[in-house]
């Protein structure tokens, strides 16, 4: 037999590593369900998203693309990188700096037509800030820094 | 020339903490009693200088001088005086320079309430929190200097303030938060010295209670004042958001609210030693991954400062060499530390356990859920993001877990508890919040609701065992006055704070649950109804502000035809930059909050907008308020001072270690 101290030792030892893996297991689990991934618009003109999986998608707002129904809040603009579009479609109040020719982000899923169903369109608080994901879109695809002002050298 | 005095400032302090940081060190390692004594003045003149830095770049702020950078950046000669002073904090330097200066009152205050404790002691706490200073003071010197001058010609005027920090909130948001965090410099530091000392003992727990108890009161508002800030400016209707930056205050708090209740085993049982230190490293790592991930723009976030890698960088030596250090520290003389282990299976000591590892949990899956992109991006190069949801799924059984044993731990007895006397104290409780959980949202709702039930059968079985705990507490004694009397602030500290628990928790469940929102396109005289209130837009007119223009809606909200609010929305835009800005209008109430986002202004004068019902979501910050006040009164518990006392006069003759007369306290917090 065990001292008896020893076995409480024990006991809290098998206690706190139980609760551990408990804890681990339940972190990884939600994890692994709630990564979105982000792509840019040529990713998905490439195919690399199936239709269906929800995803973050980020470019610029092309000039002139933006079409706002004038009865309800339902509004279709294009997301460029320029090189490729995606369309997007999104029902609701858009952020403040939502500008053509600005860097956005959305998050959403691809329908059946190629159309990105936005549930969430997010824009920068900051007039000259331009979101890193943005930024590496613009970069994934190869467009010519010298044609639009954010220009970062390609580091990988 | 006048910023060029604060820049002199700024060195002669750097100097300071480079003296406080290295002879009452050296003083406390050689017995130099001369050394040691030099850490209070030293301590007093940090503060000074930093103070007069603070004030002359206020100075600049306020009679716009925009030859300072700064100035020009953040401030504007139309903007009201008082975001012109504090636009101070509104940039990375000033706001840099606000934290280091902070962190100097902090090393002040321990350097004026240190009274009762052994030299050594002190001088080992006010050197390694002056070598902090001193790499905070290099930080701004080499990257980030805030009394920079625009040369050759400074602009003609500045270019605002972000239009999002024109707000009480911004005024009162970061100083609060900075002044909790950098309190855990202060616990931290205390923590560095008992280990350089090999002296983890009860009296140094003892010491660091009211530090911790009192940073921890602090971050709680400061969190929470951020918390209510988005929640009204920001617009979309949460008071939470998992954002990246919002993750490091709350990973700081998780691991100190394991602290204080770590830090009161090992005062009281003289366990968990070694947990107890690493649990204060790790708070303070925390505080500082807030700062780094903040001013290096790392992560995509709103709160991010404009990015340049070098500090980023720097602060990242700063966390690696301190934290690093400490750390290195520990894994020397932990092996020596010894911890009684006298306490079963069913005692207090082995729920705080509990608490602190759920919290230990919960605050290692924020980090990591915050961190894991830059670490997935790292290895991949691929970007994703994590959502709310992830959160939410581990926090929400987490707490459910987590204030199940709240109830449980402080009717508990030290070393020994037998189960049939904790069924015997708390069965019926038990059944009793389960009971009234079922019925009071049936009774309300009118239906059965899963999350309504388990938030209020938790909250009462948090109030209902407070109940039992204070009867219990108070039995003995001829009156109940009297026992209330006889219980200490420390006690009270606790049951408050655990409150406010309660009323946390009912304000997060139920709103989470239970607000709605919808969003739409109104014609002037148009109504839309959410829940049991309708909307109705009633026209826009235009008004002037200081420094903006606006169009003002008119929205009046009605409960079955009864009037019961007028709200004002406003969408502005700001004359300096040019910035359009959306202002929210918000009825506030005990039980809900009605709340009106607007969107945009169509041609024919219809405006789009959200509307929201957010039941009970004051009852988050109300809960956190109460839980910020309980910790405070428990550091202000009359024995931390009394001992003190007590101390100094035996501080002479004797060296710290026989605490073993305390007497048994009531509680946890006492």
């Amino acid at each position: 037999m065990m001292k008896p101290h020893r076995r409480n030792r024990l006991g809290i030892i098998l206690f706190i590593a139980t609760g551990m893996s408990v804890a681990i297991g339940l972190t990884l689990f939600a994890l692994s369900q709630n990564i979105n991934m982000f792509y840019s618009p040529t990713a998905v003109a490439n195919g690399e998203v199936e239709a269906g999986t929800m995803f973050r998608i980020g470019g610029m707002v092309k000039d002139g693309s933006v079409d706002q129904r004038r009865d309800s809040l339902a509004v279709r603009f294009v997301t460029t990188d320029y090189v490729h579009d995606v369309p997007i479609e999104y029902e609701g109040i858009l952020p403040d700096l939502f500008r053509e020719g600005q860097g956005i982000v959305a998050e959403g899923r691809l329908d059946a037509a190629g159309v990105f169903q936005a549930s969430r369109v997010l824009a920068k608080h900051d007039e000259n800030y331009m979101s890193p994901e943005v930024r590496a879109a613009m970069e994934q695809a190869g467009a010519n820094p010298e044609n639009h002002p954010f220009r970062e050298s390609p580091e990988d | 020339m006048i910023p060029e005095l604060g820049q002199f400032s700024l060195i002669l302090a750097f100097c300071l903490s480079i003296l406080l940081g290295t002879l009452p060190l050296a003083g406390a390692a050689t017995g130099n009693g001369l050394w040691m004594s030099l850490g209070r003045p030293l301590s007093a003149g940090l503060f000074v200088f930093l103070g007069i830095c603070l004030f002359i770049l206020g100075h600049a702020f306020v009679t716009d001088d925009f030859s300072v950078r700064v100035v020009a950046a953040q401030s504007n000669s139309l903007l009201p005086m008082q975001y012109k002073l504090t636009a101070l904090w509104g940039g990375h330097e000033g706001s840099f320079l606000l934290w280091t200066f902070m962190l100097s009152g902090w090393i002040l205050a321990v350097s004026v309430f240190s009274g009762g404790m052994p030299r050594e002691f002190v001088a080992r706490v006010l050197g390694v929190l002056g070598l902090l200073c001193a790499s905070y003071i290099l930080f701004m010197l080499a990257t980030s200097n805030p009394f920079d001058r625009m040369a050759p010609v400074p602009p003609a005027d500045g270019a605002d303030l972000n239009t999002a920090l024109q707000d009480i909130g911004f005024i009162m948001h970061p100083p609060t938060l900075y002044m909790g965090y950098v309190g855990y410099s202060v616990v931290f530091a205390f923590a560095v010295a008992a280990l350089l000392s090999g002296r983890l003992d009860a009296a140094w727990a003892r010491w660091s209670r009211p530090w911790a108890n009192v940073s921890w009161a602090i971050l709680t508002i400061g969190i929470a004042l951020g918390s209510w800030w988005a929640y009204y400016e920001l617009g979309w209707g949460g008071w939470w958001a998992w954002d990246p930056v919002e993750n490091p205050p709350l990973i700081t708090w998780l691991f100190g609210a394991a602290l204080i209740h770590s830090l009161a085993v090992t005062e009281k049982r003289r366990v968990f030693k070694s947990w107890t230190v690493l649990l204060a490293i790790l708070a303070f790592a925390g505080s500082l991954l807030g700062t780094f991930i903040t001013r290096s723009g790392l992560l995509t976030s709103v709160h991010a400062f404009a990015s340049d890698p070098s500090r980023g960088v720097f602060i990242l030596g700063i966390l690696g060499i301190s934290v690093g250090g400490a750390l290195l520290l520990y894994a020397f003389r932990a092996p020596l530390i010894k911890s009684e282990f006298g306490f079963g299976p069913l005692s207090r000591e082995v729920f705080l356990l509990a608490n602190n590892i759920i919290l230990v949990v919960a605050a290692a899956s924020v980090f990591l859920g915050t961190l894991f992109p830059m670490f997935y991006q790292a290895l991949t190069g691929d970007l994703i993001s994590i959502g709310p949801p992830y959160f939410n799924l581990i926090f929400a059984p987490l707490m459910i877990v987590l204030v199940m044993l709240l109830g449980i731990g402080p009717i508990s007895r030290w070393k020994k508890t037998s189960g049939s006397y904790l069924r015997r104290q708390l069965g019926k409780l038990a059944l009793a919040s389960l009971a009234l959980g079922v019925a009071l949202p049936l009774i309300v709702l009118l239906e059965i609701s899963l999350p309504a039930t388990i938030a209020v059968a938790l909250a009462l079985w948090i109030v209902l065992t407070i109940g039992r705990d204070l009867l219990a507490k108070t039995a003995n004694k001829p009156g109940r006055w009297q026992g209330l009397r006889s219980l200490t602030y420390g006690y009270y500290g606790m049951q408050g704070a655990h409150f406010g628990v309660a009323v946390m928790l009912v304000g997060v469940a139920l709103t989470s649950w239970f607000s709605t929102e919808t969003s739409v396109l109104l014609r002037p005289g148009e109504t839309v109804a959410l829940g049991n209130y309708e909307f109705r837009f009633d026209g826009s007119e235009r008004v002037a502000g200081p420094n903006y223009q606006a169009d003002r809606a008119t929205v009046l909200v009605t409960r079955s035809g009864a009037p019961v609010a007028d709200l004002y929305p406003e969408l502005r835009v700001y004359l300096a930059s040019g910035t359009p800005s959306t202002e929210m209008a918000i009825d506030a109430g005990l039980t809900r909050d009605l709340f009106v986002t607007p969107g945009e202004i169509r041609d024919n004068g219809a405006w789009t907008m959200t509307v929201y019902v957010k039941p009970f979501v004051r009852w988050i910050w109300l809960g956190a308020i109460i839980m910020s006040l309980g910790a405070a009164l428990a550091a202000a518990d009359r024995r931390y001072r009394k001992l003190a006392g007590r101390r100094r006069e035996s501080a002479a003759a004797s060296s710290p270690g026989g605490q073993g007369g305390l007497q048994p306290a009531p509680g946890v917090g006492s």
